[in-house]
């Protein structure tokens, strides 16, 4: 079962792994977006682990749905409202239970991505976090490791594609060569939560 | 159309200067009279270039007059950011639309006819509307 201190690692892991990637993040946004990716969501991910310090929400879902108004008010990018709608599904999807299974917690991510592909109007190929975030989400109920790897798999496919959505899409071929920025944070995040699955040996 | 209660306009920006300068455009080719109420919410609490919920939150609830508030955006980030603020639910005043219009000739659009007494539909109408003035 996953209690709320498991979701509380995760926000904590996520935000380590954004702190210590930001520059990553940052030099891929520079060559297709408008290199603030790293600094948008360290600033975001830094307010979600401040907030979480100083509130307590007493489930997965409230936790989840906290840390996500926190990322839309506080990133500032097209990655806030995007992760910030990700996180907030998800916490609604597992309702008000003080622990969920990880299959619960699989069908809720689902939810959650399929929220962000419906506010951003991104599907699949676009060369978008979907690209990272759709084949996580079918890997998660059989296995936390196996979406990362989904996740990260995802995100390297983006490289080959042309961007359809964002700034990149100005871009149209020259966007070709160029590994997504926000698929490779979304990477990150799922990395994130097989760590937190790992260190208690689920 | 009785100009009692005007439509709240809210022109939100990645950049705060440009979310300023259409703001005074639109107040100024209104032109006489009272206007409706205007309010920027443009780039980053600490001026930099992006989109803050907090800022767009602050000029919504500023420009509430109880007839509706139209949300006119740039692109990226602002249009994803206030949708995302309208899902949630509690974050804006209540009756607030984002308007699907150029942020420019939308925004002179809506001021003029929400200054004019035109209601929310109207003054969607009316910014909307402003896609199919072609300059060629």
């Amino acid at each position: 079962m996953l209690d709320t201190d498991f979701f509380r690692r995760w926000m904590t892991a996520a935000a380590a792994s954004v702190d210590r990637e930001a520059d990553h993040l940052t030099d891929l946004d520079s060559a297709i977006g408008d290199a603030d990716h790293g600094s948008n969501l360290q600033r975001g991910f830094a307010a979600v682990k401040a907030v979480l310090e100083k509130d307590a929400p007493a489930t997965p879902g409230a936790l989840l749905a906290l840390a996500g108004r926190q990322l839309i008010s506080t990133v500032g990018g097209a990655s806030g409202p995007l992760y910030g709608t990700l996180l907030r599904r998800t916490g609604k999807a597992l309702g008000d239970e003080a622990e969920v299974t990880q299959e619960q917690f699989a069908q809720a991510f689902a939810a959650g991505v399929a929220a962000v592909g419906q506010l951003g109007g991104a599907q699949a190929g676009d060369k978008t976090m979907l690209d990272a975030l759709l084949p996580a989400a079918e890997a998660l109920a059989l296995s936390f490791d196996g979406a990362a790897d989904a996740a990260r798999a995802g995100a390297e496919a983006t490289v080959p594609m042309r961007a359809r959505k964002g700034r990149a899409s100005y871009l149209g071929e020259r966007s070709i060569g160029h590994q997504d920025p926000g698929a490779t944070s979304a990477a990150l995040l799922v990395d994130a939560l097989a760590e937190t699955a790992d260190g208690e040996g689920a | 159309m009785s100009g009692e209660r005007q439509v709240g306009i809210v022109l939100v920006s990645h950049s705060g200067p440009v979310a300023e300068s259409v703001a005074e455009l639109a107040r100024g080719l209104a032109a006489g009279g009272v206007t409706a109420p205007v309010a920027p919410a443009g780039g980053l609490p600490n001026g930099g270039l992006g989109t803050s919920a907090e800022l767009i939150g602050r000029a919504a609830a500023s420009v509430d007059r109880g007839a509706g508030v139209a949300v006119l955006v740039d692109l990226g980030s602002a249009v994803l950011t206030v949708k995302s603020m309208l899902a949630e639910g509690d974050e804006l005043p209540e009756n607030t639309r984002l308007v699907d219009a150029p942020f420019v000739e939308g925004a002179v659009a809506a001021v003029v006819t929400a200054s004019a007494g035109g209601d929310l539909a109207a003054v969607e109408a009316a910014a909307s509307e402003a896609y199919g003035y072609r300059k060629t």
